[in-house]
């Protein structure tokens, strides 16, 4: 087992490296790092000494040790356009991000697991059947219909919730919350479901053809030939099954939240780090999207090691392996 | 003996699409406790229909549409979803055929084994543990106490048959339907499942009814029983009488396809009843082999330099193969699996060589080896007298291995799906021009289709719409299409139903007796080596115990292991001396 | 693929675009001319004919994306299936570091620097080429994976070893035997993916990183419109967007009927 969480933790590193390697070259790629810095009146002598201090003629090599060593830190220099450094800005947009990412999690997790058991169980009951019709319809819809829709029906017609931004908020320290207050999650609540439609839909989908599919097994005929009742199938021998698969789709789906975010922010003006990124892409700012980069990756891999920790407490297939 | 169960002029059907398939026509059964019935028959006899019918466990689309199912004089059709349930696993249990599938992965078979017994006795979790313990311990799992907490996964093949039969007498039942149950086994464990069966059965007076396709099970465990074919139970009756003394033509043909480990016979005799594909030997069209085209050598094996008319066929020495079990990064981390293990051996041409042994042998990886299909750690490999290791580019290597061909297992798997008939077998002659034009091609081709037993209308179909035995016939079309001298068969006929294996083995028989094959013969069934081979080598744990002559091996084995195997062999004595 | 048959205007004709008839709403809705079935958007284009001269961009751009998407991964996949060893470390760890970035991220990325990458007054014109290789080269990982895949079952089956013993060439063997084997799942998430690069394409476009509002396409027309939703011109938005969900659903169900219709399990 220990092995296992080694291996998988290597794997996890190399990621992070290949990632940041992406990111390093993105610099190099994408304009000339010194025209981005100075205006255009700079002299020639300005820019080879602004050259010289941010050590681009070493080679490259040394150049991108120097980068993993910052980013480690959490420094990835200045944003072109703002001219701050970019962790105080990642800063200070993460908790939006954040908040969002995890309200609409939880919503797509307690619904989809529940609607996708039912309608695994209840196979040919009429509301199975209208949930997963509307399911497809659910995989259809682009995120930012679905915002505009919920926005134009809510906000527009209704004015029932704002529209756009994140208002009522409550400092904890640095940390700005939605959470503690009722125009927070007035504003958080639209965003939120917004995002979490889509991936709300994919679970469902997932977890009733992993149910279809573990009721077809022989483990589950012969419980049935012992005469167990239909609860202890579903609930005891079936779901315990479908969660291993399951589980997997919940690590990438997270990262998928947050890559949805991107849009959600844009189309609700949420202050969060997406809506950095994109205005980053907008004017090339570098330094921004490399350590956009770098973080959603992170976030990836860390979900991911959780996943694969609660891969070994729930298949004892892995937890005993070379033993 | 008063009846446990009585089933009467049972009907299932299955409403598809396509039609309705009668699974089970007017069946009729009894089983009394303290009984074993063998069911038997062959695929699609509609045998594992009347096991599920009965505890009313039929997959959709199927049902029973007449007929009457009593147990304990107690009618069990019109039963409610409820009252079935009580009836499973309290008063009727089950076994299925796969172990490995059959026990839920993530739960402790304790877990498992506790739940049954709490639900059917309603006993508290404490006496329920107890009684999981004992229950454990009679069907033979030492040290049960703290096997309960283990997972399945940590059991072996037949240690898990055991558990799936301690789950099925959880409830105390009555009656026990097993559903092929040793199928999924190795001969070693079959036999004491086997015993294991038989034990309770007597001990717990239980009716058992065995749901099978091998006779073998059969003759050893059975009382009475009842032979199945296409949905109709063609013959009833005891052991004895059936096996010794068939009355039906089904039942004749069948025993007959059976191989018998006593004696070789020359071919398999009537075993021609079952419709669909005749036994070859009448549509066999005799050919003469010094100018038919199969009897040719081609420009591309006849290099002077590697046929040698009197070097061995196939001769390998000090074979050896280790696979990587678990990788690691230190040499002394990995496990590595020895699966060929110095092996040597010589095969005369014209000669027919049997290898075997169990599963995991290594006799298989032995035949790849001799194939090319893996590259073997150290020894050498010999074909016609030509190394054949080494740079596989080389126009002798090349050459050399033209004269060998090779029939694998599964008929499934070993056609392409996507290409028709003929381009499956002409692909050979297309690939190295054996032939002057297409036209020539499609002539050999059908002429290789109805050499082997079916007709040339086959060429233009897609192999799903062969059934099992029929596919078999594509692949030696195919192997034959390269004109080979010699022919590795790699456990042929495994997957086929007894009749269709008789006739499978008849095909091959003729072929060598005509084209003076050299046979290499893998196979785990004694009986079948029985038939096919001149020599046999026992294969164990990858290296070889014993090379001996088949009749000398059958009669006076010299290695503890073949003694062992030949023990184990299902005995047929009961199978009458008349046939 | 029709669209210039059946649409009444053509959208990119500036002698039948006037300014004075931008904004219109529904013919049916007071305002509304008769000839503009579903009103004109803010540059006086007939909305009817820019969303089908839209939709067939969005189809095409999607259709290009997956095929290149689908060349990529299952040349990729197939390779990496049938040689193991270095071949498939290499390749799939680098298809593992690119999942670890969600698609739609990946494209916006790859978008954005091709975009940067051209001179300006090369960014309109190629603007639909850079949407295409973005989306592609998001995709190829999903491709690679599921033929990766079924490439190793496939060729561990026994008529790939009776081609071997024949002694047919890797080359053959690989294009006679294994790929078309593959290509049955390959092409069920082929209609998935087809699905996500028109929502992909769409969400780049309406997040104004994608098709220009010269030669709109679905996503950029409802980016337009939605600029004008809070002044109550609904229809520019609506109509695109519905045109895009039918679309997208259209795809679905077909990817949805395939998978069925290929699995032997469920009925």
């Amino acid at each position: 087992m220990l092995a296992y969480i080694i291996r998988r933790l290597g794997q996890s590193i190399l990621v992070m490296a290949a990632v940041s390697l992406i990111s390093f070259s993105l610099f190099n790629f994408v304009g000339d790092p010194v025209n981005n810095m100075v205006g255009q009146e700079a002299t020639r002598e300005d820019r080879l000494r602004i050259r010289e201090n941010l050590g681009l003629d070493d080679p490259i090599i040394v150049q991108y040790v120097r980068f993993v060593g910052n980013a480690v830190r959490g420094e990835f220099g200045l944003s072109y356009r703002v001219r701050r450094p970019v962790d105080e800005l990642i800063k200070e947009r993460l908790p939006a991000t954040l908040e969002l990412v995890a309200v609409s999690a939880v919503i797509a997790l307690i619904l989809g697991i529940g609607a996708g058991v039912y309608t695994g169980i209840r196979r040919d009951g009429w509301l199975s059947k209208t949930i997963l019709s509307s399911s497809l319809v659910g995989v259809s819809l682009p995120t930012f219909i679905i915002g505009i829709a919920l926005i134009y029906l809510f906000a527009v017609t209704l004015r029932w919730l704002p529209s756009s931004g994140r208002a009522g908020l409550v400092e904890i320290g640095w940390w700005k919350t939605s959470f503690l207050s009722v125009d927070g999650w007035r504003s958080i609540i639209l965003p939120a479901l917004t995002l979490s439609l889509f991936q709300l839909t994919m679970i469902l989908r997932l977890v009733r053809s992993e149910m279809l599919e573990v009721m077809q097994t022989d483990y589950i005929k012969f419980a049935r030939a012992r005469g167990l009742s239909e609860r202890s199938i579903n609930f005891v021998h079936a779901l315990k099954n479908t969660l291993v698969p399951v589980i997997t789709i919940i690590g990438i789906n997270i990262g998928g939240l947050i890559a949805f975010s991107v849009i959600t922010e844009t189309v609700f003006q949420w202050p969060g780090t997406g809506l950095m990124f994109i205005q980053a892409v907008d004017f090339a700012d570098v330094p921004i999207m490399a350590a956009y980069l770098c973080f959603v990756a992170l976030v990836f891999v860390v979900v991911n090691l959780i996943v694969d920790l609660l891969y070994v407490f729930i298949d004892p297939r892995i937890r005993m392996a070379g033993r | 003996m008063s009846e446990l169960l009585e089933i009467e002029n049972l009907d299932v059907d299955f409403l598809t699409r396509r039609g309705n398939i009668h699974a089970a026509k007017s069946v009729s059964l009894q089983v009394a406790a303290g009984e074993v019935l063998g069911l038997v028959g062959e695929s699609g006899a509609g045998k594992s229909t009347i096991g599920n019918a009965v505890i009313d466990l039929l997959e959709s689309p199927g049902q029973i549409t007449a007929g009457s199912i009593r147990f304990k004089g107690d009618e069990l059709r019109g039963k409610t979803e409820d009252q079935m349930r009580r009836i499973r696993g309290d008063q009727i249990g089950m076994i299925f055929q796969d172990p490995q599938t059959s026990l839920n992965p993530l739960l402790r078979i304790g877990e498992q084994l506790i739940e049954t017994i709490r639900k059917t006795k309603g006993i508290g979790q404490s006496e329920a543990e107890k009684s999981a313990e004992e229950l454990l311990e009679s069907v033979g799992i030492t040290e049960a106490r703290a096997r309960l907490r283990s997972y399945p996964h940590q059991f072996s093949g037949g240690m898990r048959q055991r558990v799936v039969i301690a789950l099925a007498l959880a409830g105390d039942p009555d009656l026990i339907i097993a559903d092929e149950p040793t199928t999924a086994l190795d001969v070693s464990v079959q036999a004491q499942i086997l015993d294991l069966i038989r034990g309770l059965c007597k001990s717990r007076n239980l009716g058992v009814i065995i749901v099978t396709h091998d006779i073998g099970v059969i003759a050893n465990i059975a009382d009475r029983v009842a032979v199945m074919y296409s949905g109709n139970i063609v013959e009833t009756g005891d052991v004895r009488q059936i096996l010794g003394n068939p009355q039906h033509e089904y039942t004749k043909s069948l025993i007959a396809a059976v191989p018998r480990p006593d004696k070789r016979l020359h071919r398999f005799n009537s075993v021609d009843y079952i419709d669909g594909s005749g036994d070859a030997a009448d549509t066999l069209n005799r050919i003469d082999i010094n100018t038919h085209w199969l009897g040719q050598q081609s420009q591309l094996q006849q290099t002077p330099a590697t046929f040698n008319k009197d070097a061995p066929a196939i001769e390998v020495r000090d074979l050896c193969l280790a696979f990587k079990l678990q990788g690691a990064i230190l040499k002394r981390n990995r496990r590595m699996l020895q699966a060929v293990d110095r092996v040597s051996f010589s095969i005369a041409q014209g000669e027919s060589f049997g290898l075997v042994g169990e599963s995991g042998s290594g006799k298989s990886t032995v035949a790849r080896l001799i194939a090319g299909l893996h590259k073997p750690d150290s020894g050498s490999v010999e074909i016609v007298g030509q190394s054949v290791l080494g740079d596989q580019k080389d126009p002798r290597i090349k050459a050399a291995r033209l004269n060998l061909q090779m029939i694998f297992q599964d008929p499934y798997s070993s056609l392409n799906g996507r290409l028709r008939v003929l381009d499956i077998v002409a692909e050979p002659i297309r690939f190295y021009k054996q032939s002057d034009n297409e036209k020539h091609t499609r002539r050999l081709v059908h002429d290789l289709l109805e050499h082997v037993g079916l007709g040339k209308d086959a060429a233009l179909r897609y192999p799903h719409e062969f059934s099992g035995g029929q596919r078999q016939r594509i692949s030696i079309a195919r192997a034959l299409a390269s004109r080979p001298r010699i022919l590795i068969c790699d456990e042929p006929t495994s997957a086929l139903d007894v009749s269709i294996q008789a006739q499978i083995l008849n095909l091959l028989k003729d072929l060598q007796d005509e084209l003076g094959l050299t046979l290499l013969f893998i196979s785990h069934d004694l009986p079948v080596i029985r038939q096919m081979c001149d020599r046999v080598a026992v294969m164990r744990n990858g290296s070889i115990c014993e090379i001996a002559n088949a009749e000398a091996l059958f009669t006076n084995p010299q290695h503890e292991y073949s003694r062992h195997l030949l023990e184990l062999m299902p005995r047929m004595d009961v199978i009458g001396a008349a046939l | 693929m029709l669209a210039p048959w059946i649409a009444p205007f053509d959208p990119f004709d500036p002698a039948q675009i006037s300014l004075w008839d931008g904004k219109l709403p529904p013919s049916w809705v007071e305002g509304g001319q008769s000839q503009y079935l579903l009103g004109t958007d803010n540059q006086g284009r007939d909305m009817l004919s820019t969303i089908l001269y839209g939709g067939r961009l969005s189809i095409l751009v999607g259709l290009a994306a997956v095929a290149l998407g689908m060349v990529l991964g299952v040349t990729l996949g197939v390779l990496s299936g049938y040689f193991g060893g270095v071949t498939d470390a290499i390749i799939m760890r680098i298809a593992d570091v690119q999942l670890t970035i969600p698609g739609i991220l990946l494209a916006i990325l790859i978008n954005g620097i091709g975009r940067t990458i051209l001179p300006l007054e090369m960014r309109e014109e190629f603007a639909i080429w850079v949407v295409i290789i973005a989306i592609g080269l998001t995709d190829w990982p999903q491709f690679a994976r599921v033929a990766r895949g079924a490439t190793l079952v496939e060729s561990q089956k026994e008529y790939v070893q009776a081609a071997r013993v024949i002694g047919l060439p890797q080359r053959m063997i690989i294009l006679r035997h294994v790929l078309p084997n593959t290509l049955r799942p390959v092409l069920v998430i082929a209609t998935i993916g087809l699905a996500l690069a028109i929502i992909a394409e769409a969400t780049l476009s309406f997040l104004g990183q994608g098709i220009p509002p010269t030669t709109p396409s679905l996503g950029t027309l409802i980016r337009v419109g939605n600029e004008y939703l809070f002044s109550g011109l609904w229809w520019i938005t609506l109509f695109p967007a519905i045109a895009l969900v039918v679309l997208v659903f259209a795809v679905n169900l077909l990817g949805d009927w395939m998978r069925d219709a290929l699995n032997p399990k469920l009925r």
